[in-house]
């Protein structure tokens, strides 16, 4: 999507210059003549009058992103190179020592790994599962627009709230053991969150729970946009459920699935309020992800340099990923003329 | 699967056959397994909410002994003591005007930005357009340690302000994003007539623009408000003063001193999802509504 949100309003504004520029051409000399009876000094002052308008309006904006996101962004990339712990002036240029030493440290490269497992577990689990449940929900059943309230509630809960929840459902002795208990699995019970063999599979299971209605709200959303005739002409020639899902649906519902993978990957690689309420990247660094790393060694150890070129690498990273996903995935949507994307509108 | 049909399924009363209803389905329901399944959905989405809430009205002694079924007997000095606690309620105030700052922020600077970026016609603006949506493509997590050092040397710590500021320069991208287009789409005929009858474009902006964009300024407001309500990574950096802290600081803090009192946190935690569930169910419509548009750019 980052190319693609970029990308677009750009094409907007070629497609549309050469009219505006007719407009605009079209409108200076009319307004000029209004505002100074046609003399042609005055559209001098017109144009300063719109410099003005336009300063007015994007200034606010521009500045409050230029002070806490441009500079804050730009400054990460400075502390990178120094050792530094945010105290006292920082003079101790380090150049990349502070990257080098990351990917040295296997609690970092672990970290890494754990993101890249969580933006594949995501995907594999969540992609079939929130297909089935939205095709489910497309159905005419009765209560269908309060499932689709249900199914978006764990979303709109804060990560921390739900974190909590999820402590308290899966601590020893909790809702979760009293489960397999009464299953009879109580063989299988587990220190959900204090065993480094599963820690990053309970999480991945809490995660599934929080966005999952994530996933099949936009996927329900996509099917709106499925012409019905398509359907109709499907059952006239004697499609099976199975045949029309896999020939109409899914294929037509590829670019919402495609943007969807690209959010998730996105929100795979930020994770921290999650971990960190669950486990703060324990135990044994067995759920560290890229985030709850940076925070640990920038706040809890005040190694600030160390933290922002952690903080640039996972930039670096999120933006390779994102510009592979767009080449590979993504690619497809921008190139196609007749975007069925343009069907959901 | 039930094989599709074209026509209701008897019985069912004809009134609620909305024609958007009929366009979005490819099968009628009516398949007891369909029903099954949505049951099972739905009990695992809300399982664990209905866990905490009627959790908070255990004892912990009842949460040990018998973790499912329902309260017996019902206890309510859980809920009583975090209803009676100056703190939650000092939580729920701060993340209220905290939220509310952003917001306002968001949405005054946003609508103000996205305005010559829709309708003006000046060079540079493509890029200006560039720069804020560039802004997506930066996380906070990428700045957080500048900013929370910024944040100190400004004096901000501890402070609304601190929090809502950076909250809403994060967001501003996002909303330029939806408001742009929104913006684009006003009839440029409104604008002509307007000009005609001599307003100004600021006065335009102020009379016409502003009171017709109010749906997409709802749109991007609700967004603004429910990141900045569920906003964890920040206010943690920035709020170390209890007094400041925002209610997700507040569950998680809570659950941390009273990790003992599972019946306590539960309670605790039920009280601080009430908020963003009320006004979840008031503008689920809206909140919808964003992130389609969000996915869709």
């Amino acid at each position: 999507m980052a190319d693609d949100v970029t990308a677009r309003p750009t094409r907007t504004d070629v497609a549309a210059t050469p009219r505006d520029t007719a407009r605009a051409a079209d409108r200076a000399p009319r307004s000029a003549a209004r505002a100074a009876g046609g003399r042609p000094r005055a559209s001098v002052t017109v144009e300063w009058r719109k410099r003005l308008e336009i300063l007015f309006f994007v200034t606010p904006a521009l500045a409050l992103f230029a002070v806490f996101v441009v500079t804050p962004v730009l400054q990460a990339v400075r502390y990178s190179t120094y050792k530094w712990n945010g105290l006292g002036p920082m003079d101790d240029f380090v150049g990349l020592q502070n990257y080098a030493n990351a990917l040295r440290d296997q609690v970092f490269t672990g970290a890494v790994t754990h993101n890249l497992i969580i933006i594949v577990l995501s995907i594999v689990i969540q992609l079939p599962l929130g297909l089935a449940i939205a095709l489910l929900l497309n159905r005419e059943i009765r209560g269908r627009a309060a499932m689709r309230v249900i199914i978006f509630v764990p979303y709109v809960l804060a990560e921390v709230v739900a974190g909590v929840v999820w402590l308290m459902l899966l601590q020893p002795g909790g809702l979760v053991d009293a489960v397999f208990d009464g299953l009879g699995l109580s063989a299988a019970k587990q220190l959900w969150l204090g065993n480094p063999e599963i820690a990053l599979y309970t999480v991945m299971v809490v995660l599934t729970w929080k966005y999952l209605g994530l996933a099949i709200i936009l996927f329900l959303a996509g099917l709106q946009g499925v012409p019905t005739d398509l359907y109709e002409a499907a059952q006239l020639d004697g499609a099976s459920w199975w045949q029309v899902q896999r020939r109409i649906t899914i294929p037509l519902l590829g670019p919402t699935i495609r943007t969807w993978g690209f959010l998730s990957m996105i929100g795979s690689l930020q994770l921290f309020d999650m971990v960190w309420i669950l486990t703060k990247g324990g135990p044994a660094n067995s759920t560290m992800t890229m985030a709850t790393y940076l925070i640990n060694q920038g706040t809890n150890r005040s190694l600030y340099g160390y933290a922002s070129a952690v903080a640039v690498l996972l930039f670096g990273i999120s933006l390779v990923l994102a510009a592979l996903y767009q080449y590979f995935v993504l690619r497809r949507d921008n190139q196609d003329a007749p975007k069925p994307r343009k069907v959901q509108r | 699967m039930s094989a599709p049909a074209v026509t209701p399924a008897p019985g069912r009363p004809a009134v609620l056959e909305t024609p958007r209803r009929r366009r979005g389905s490819s099968a009628t329901g009516g398949n007891p397994l369909v029903y099954v399944a949505a049951l099972v959905v739905a009990a695992a989405t809300l399982g664990p909410v209905l866990y905490a809430i009627l959790g908070g009205f255990r004892s912990n002694a009842q949460l040990a002994a018998e973790p499912v079924g329902l309260p017996d007997p019902w206890v309510v000095s859980n809920y009583v003591n975090v209803l009676t606690s100056a703190s939650f309620w000092r939580y729920a105030f701060n993340s209220t005007v905290i939220s509310l700052i952003t917001t306002v922020i968001v949405a005054v600077f946003g609508v103000m930005a996205a305005y010559p970026l829709a309708r003006y016609q000046f060079r540079g603006r493509a890029m200006l357009t560039t720069v804020f949506t560039m802004g997506l493509l930066f996380p906070l997590t990428v700045a957080i340690i500048p900013l929370f050092l910024m944040i100190r040397d400004l004096n901000l710590n501890n402070t609304f302000w601190g929090v809502a500021l950076p909250q809403a320069a994060f967001a501003l991208p996002m909303t330029i994003v939806i408001l742009r287009p929104f913006l684009m789409a006003l009839p440029k005929e409104l604008e002509e007539a307007a000009m005609i009858d001599g307003t100004s474009r600021v006065g335009f902006f102020w009379r016409i623009l502003l009171p017709l964009s109010g749906p997409g300024l709802v749109t991007v407001g609700v967004l603004a408000f429910v990141a900045s309500w569920n906003a964890y990574l920040l206010p943690l950096l920035i709020l170390s003063d209890p007094t400041t802290q925002t209610l997700p600081l507040g569950v998680a803090s809570f659950s941390s001193e009273h990790a003992q009192d599972t019946a306590g946190v539960l309670a605790f935690t039920s009280l601080a999802m009430i908020p963003a569930l009320v006004f979840f169910l008031a503008m689920e419509k809206r909140i919808v509504n964003g992130l389609q548009g969000a996915v869709k750019g």
